[in-house]
């Protein structure tokens, strides 16, 4: 190995907080007290909880510590499939902090939070405009939460109708949050293949399209990073069966610019506004899912719905037919914040040139590791392209050794095992903010993996060595999990 | 994984397409899941099982295997009462991985009709059909 | 474009190494009747200069603190959160990083998490937390669902005086399993009305708020003793989590799941969101809790470190058998809550939580002598009602112009009680703030 991105360098321990600490001791600057205490009714009153007493200096090198020990989108390349880890700009945190942002409560009259209201208002619009749809609702906090919404609204479509309809077609390559969202929303998913080519087949959806089928969750581009070319037909036979179609909008990285799901037969779909627009991904949220409608749902959204009359925005709860509300207040309205600086600082051509460079990057890529990993699909990709483990079956090295091996190299591991249809898949999605080398360096990284598999396996499976910790036994901690210290 | 030579598939169980094996006569029987399974499966963590006094038709689950990224059902191999499960497991669900056939049993059943473990495969039987699913 | 690093040479080379003539060349494979025509409608785009500015003009046009004096709680309280905090929020390793599913570059974000859910369990007094969920109204929703999957019942007690758009979010996620749903009164003093459940017998749930909507601490012992006689789950749920720094925690007091919202906890309110929803329950039901959950292990090298487990739970594995749909946690927003009470500590939170009792009470006091009824005799935490009257709507109009919120009018969803307001009084309201208010609703 080269000179490597992964060398490590002083990596320090740092002990729990309650290992840490002295009675007594303070981080926070007590205000000032000037009201006398009043008396606690005794039978309320408690201990308080058992907190460690830490002073500034403990929390902040305690915190510093922790992060050293984390890989964020910062410090490499992070190719996770489906996930869309493209750099977070930091003039969106900036605008996010703004005092009159940060401070604002939600429930003050219109007048005091007009602001507010413009901003979400102009988001809805843009977020319209990008796919092709009639209204949004900026209320579901997280992709999943706005699967759960449109299957809501389909729900609550049918249900108008005077239809109960019991079933929703799912392709084998979903991701799994959208079965469980169906399943919340008491529908029945019917599984549907994907054909050998990896999109799924017109007849397979006429097949088992029937009344008492409510509509269809697609994700277009699919999670194996082709494009559902049989979408305006899969479209029509739902259609003709008053059924409805769910758009599930993680992959809209690909195509923005491109192509409009309002355009080619969705009705209702999701965004996450922490992948395709830039917000960041936290850790594991928070995020933001949008969901944008055509006419025919619109009266079903959730409440309150943003309205602008002349100059000022108001918020309205006056929609009979709801499905009422998901979230408490509005929305994540601190990540819509940076979602609508990004699309504000792209304009229409920023946003299709990141879209097309996005496909450029994973077609690249996809061409320099074929002849080293299998690929199962060899035909042009969109934004992220899956690769399988099949080449190293006779070395017995996994997708897993693999991608453990890759950490050492100074990069996180693509996507893992998903989908479900490659059996041991490899789904790398670069995005468009990685430069040609830093892409370079990464298949020359996977390449130098796969040479390893054949002369010395051992490297893999003793994967990682160089972070903090080595691979963990999550088998114990599956069997007698310690959750809480 | 272990090959299909490196299986242990003793004769003294009998064996149903979904890898559960059954041990008994008419009267009452033990269920578990057989090496193939197991192995699969890697290492167990959690088993779910059922009431005692439950009752379930023949093919149906009754109950579930996980391991750390799976979830896998357990089937009736024949329809009945179940009459007792293995405690043991809860505390230990690695029985099942280290002792499949003898102290990681699952479940022991009254079945509703003694002839329904004739219909069951044997060793033999049972290789044969994991050839044919290669 | 800064975020897109390409230059034309790259792209040159890069077309050619696929294979693909130009830009457009890349998209053939979509069908023609696919592409849109023309280009997307958005406004030009904007130097990072003008952003700011742009930005800047918007957020003037929100009234916050201090120009403004709002005693508003509700569901969002204004608290102050130190530097040391935020600061430590934006360091990028943290914030920038993916969900920790391969834990041995993510030590970072799963320790600070495993710290998180033990705090919780301090705090509420409970044996298990997940690692949190979107905010405290559908973490209720939640709660609720998975009293019903593990009791095998459908039926819900829910108090009326649990917060309105809490109810509304658990009416929206029970709307499609054919669940039930009983709303309990409330009593004169400001308290749920529990008596009717004891003639019910097949709930799932009891369910009520404390602090409950009102600002009133609810009878917790005897809500927990009626929701047990009667075979079902009492769910505990709260708006303002700091009251635990003061009165007894749910967890001693016979709660079975506790979930609420932790964004006073160092989260800015941030127009309602992204909040916290904090979750706890019992050892024996982590099996059916939803939600991320880390927990504690070693590596091959014998190293104690941390990974995400019982993940036979989640959708990713179960699929439409999950214990919910939940992917996210607020994993930042659970971060800057554990920063927050690793930073006021024991010592501090109860310090901290009596400052904020004694404000909202110094408050009730001068208010009472100015001759307003304060709605609820029962004890409060930072909030209570307070009735200015029927003809109040134009002082209230007045004040917003002097830069006061005196309050929200809770008529909006209680109109038995038009003419009560919910006033808020935490750390952040100064004496001569709260002075200020008398002196003003007294004329």
């Amino acid at each position: 190995m080269k000179e490597l991105q992964g060398a490590s360098g002083l990596i320090l321990n740092e002990p729990l907080l309650w290992e840490k600490g002295k009675k007594g001791r303070c981080g926070f600057s007590m205000p000032r007290r000037d009201v006398v205490p009043s008396p606690v009714d005794e039978g309320l009153a408690g201990d308080g909880p058992d907190f460690p007493d830490l002073s500034e200096v403990d929390v902040v090198r305690h915190y510093t510590r922790l992060s050293q020990w984390n890989f964020g989108v910062d410090a490499g390349m992070y190719p996770l499939g489906s996930c869309t880890m493209k750099y977070n700009p930091k003039v969106n945190e900036r605008e996010a902090s703004l005092p009159g942002f940060a401070g604002a409560h939600p429930l003050l009259p219109p007048e005091l939070s007009q602001g507010a209201l413009e901003l979400m208002y102009r988001l809805e619009q843009y977020l319209a405009g990008i796919t092709g749809m009639d209204a949004v609702t900026l209320q579901p906090s997280a992709g999943a939460h706005g699967e759960l919404t449109g299957m809501l609204l389909i729900r609550a479509y049918h249900k108008s109708r005077g239809s109960h309809r019991s079933k929703i077609i799912v392709p084998d390559t979903a991701h799994g949050t959208n079965p469980a969202s169906a399943a919340l929303c008491d529908f029945h998913p019917v599984a549907v293949k994907s054909g050998e080519d990896g999109i799924i087949p017109a007849e397979a959806i006429a097949a088992i399209m029937d009344e008492d089928t409510a509509g269809i969750m697609i994700t277009n581009p699919n999670t194996l990073g082709l494009f559902e070319d049989n979408i305006r037909e899969i479209a029509e036979i739902v259609h003709s069966k008053g059924g409805l179609v769910y758009g599930d909008g993680a992959n809209m990285n690909a195509v923005m610019g491109i192509v409009q799901m309002g355009k080619i037969g969705f009705d209702v779909m999701h965004l996450n506004l922490h992948k395709t627009f830039s917000t960041p991904h936290g850790g594991g949220g928070p995020g933001s899912g949008p969901v944008c409608v055509k006419n025919t749902l619109k009266p079903f959204l959730p409440v309150p719905r943003i309205i602008k009359e002349g100059d000022r925005y108001t918020l309205s709860g006056d929609f009979p037919e709801t499905i009422g509300k998901l979230q408490a207040f509005y929305g994540n309205f601190g990540v819509m914040i940076k979602a609508c600086s990004y699309i504000m600082s792209m304009g229409s051509e920023g946003l299709k040139r990141a879209s097309q460079l996005a496909v450029l990057n994973a077609n690249y890529i996809k061409e320099n590791l074929k002849d080293s990993l299998y690929l199962p699909y060899d035909r042009p990709c969109m934004h992220e392209c899956v690769f399988s483990d099949k080449f190293q079956e006779g070395e017995k090295i996994t997708t897993l050794d693999m991608a453990k091996r890759l950490m050492d190299y100074g990069f996180h591991p693509p996507t893992i095992y998903f989908p479900l249809v490659v059996h041991g898949a490899m789904m790398i999605e670069p995005t468009e903010t990685e430069s040609k080398e830093d892409i370079d360096c990464f298949i020359a990284a996977l390449k130098a993996i796969v040479a390893e598999a054949g002369k010395d396996p051992d490297l893999l499976k003793m994967a990682p060595t160089r972070p903090k910790l080595r691979r963990l036994d999550e088998t114990a901690a599956a069997r007698k999990p310690c959750l809480a210290g | 994984m272990k090959e299909l030579e490196e299986l242990f598939l003793p004769d003294d169980v009998q064996y149903t397409e979904t890898h559960e094996w059954v041990r008994g006569d008419g009267g009452s029987v033990t269920v578990g899941i057989n090496d193939y399974a197991q192995d699969q499966l890697g290492d167990i963590v959690f088993v779910e099982l059922p009431e005692v006094g439950d009752i379930f038709e023949k093919g149906e689950e009754f109950g579930t295997l996980e391991s750390v990224k799976a979830v896998s059902e357990i089937c009736m191999p024949v329809s009945g009462e179940i009459t007792a499960i293995n405690e043991s497991l809860e505390e230990a669900p690695e029985l099942v991985n280290q002792e499949p056939y003898n102290d990681g049993w699952i479940i022991k059943v009254k079945p509703d009709d003694p002839d329904e473990i004739k219909t069951l495969m044997h060793s033999e039987e049972y290789v044969e059909m994991l050839k044919g699913e290669e | 474009m800064r975020y897109l690093p390409h230059t034309e040479e790259d792209i040159s080379s890069m077309l050619h190494a696929v294979g693909a003539e130009d830009m457009d060349d890349l998209f053939s494979m979509i069908p023609g009747n696919c592409k849109m025509e023309g280009d997307l409608n958005l406004p030009e785009a904007l130097t990072e200069w003008e952003l700011n500015t742009l930005m800047h003009g918007l957020s003037k046009k929100i009234a916050v603190s201090p120009e403004y004096k709002i005693f508003m709680g509700a569901g969002s309280y204004n608290h102050y959160i130190p530097e040391s905090v935020s600061y430590l929020l934006g360091r990028s390793e943290f914030s920038t990083a993916y969900t920790p599913y391969q834990p041995e570059i993510s030590q970072g974000t799963l320790q600070a998490i495993y710290e998180y859910q033990t705090l919780v369990t301090r705090l509420l007094g409970m044996e298990v937390a997940n690692a949190s969920m979107y905010d405290g109204a559908s973490a209720l929703a939640e709660a609720i669902l998975m009293a019903a999957r593990v009791a095998k019942r459908k039926k819900v007690a829910l108090s009326g005086v649990i917060h309105p758009y809490y109810r509304d979010v658990v009416r929206t996620y029970l709307e499609p399993g054919d669940y039930e749903i009983v709303e309990l009164p409330s009593l004169g003093n400001g308290r749920t009305d529990i008596s009717g459940v004891a003639g019910m017998d097949d709930l799932a749930a009891v369910v009520i708020q404390s602090p409950n909507f009102f600002g009133c601490i609810e009878d917790l012992r005897l809500t927990g003793e009626i929701a047990h006689k009667s075979g079902s789950f009492f769910v505990l749920s709260f708006t303002e989590p700091l009251a635990y720094g003061l009165f007894k925690n749910p967890g001693c007091q016979g709660a079975d799941i506790v979930c609420g919202e932790g964004q006073s906890l160092g989260i800015p309110q941030s127009f309602g969101g992204p909040g916290l929803g904090m979750f706890a329950c019992r050892m024996k039901h982590v099996r059916d809790m939803p939600g991320r959950l880390v927990g504690k292990t070693t590596d091959m090298d014998g190293r104690p470190g941390f990974v995400l487990t019982l993940a036979t739970r989640e959708q990713h594995i179960r699929r439409e058998k999950a214990k919910s749909n939940i992917c996210t946690n607020n994993s930042l927003c659970a971060l800057a809550s554990s920063m927050y009470m690793a930073s006021v500590g024991g010592t501090g939170i109860r310090e901290l939580a009596c400052l904020n009792y004694d404000k909202a009470e110094y408050l009730k006091r001068g208010l009472r002598e100015a001759g307003f009824r304060i709605s609820f005799d029962s004890p409060t935490f930072n909030e209570f009602v307070v009735e200015f009257g029927e003809d109040f709507n134009d002082t209230y109009k007045k004040l917003l112009e002097q830069g006061i919120v005196a309050g929200i009018p809770i008529a909006t969803w209680y109109p038995e009680l038009s003419g009560h307001y919910l006033l808020c009084a935490t750390e952040t309201m100064d004496r001569e703030d709260m002075d200020a208010l008398i002196k003003e609703v007294r004329s």
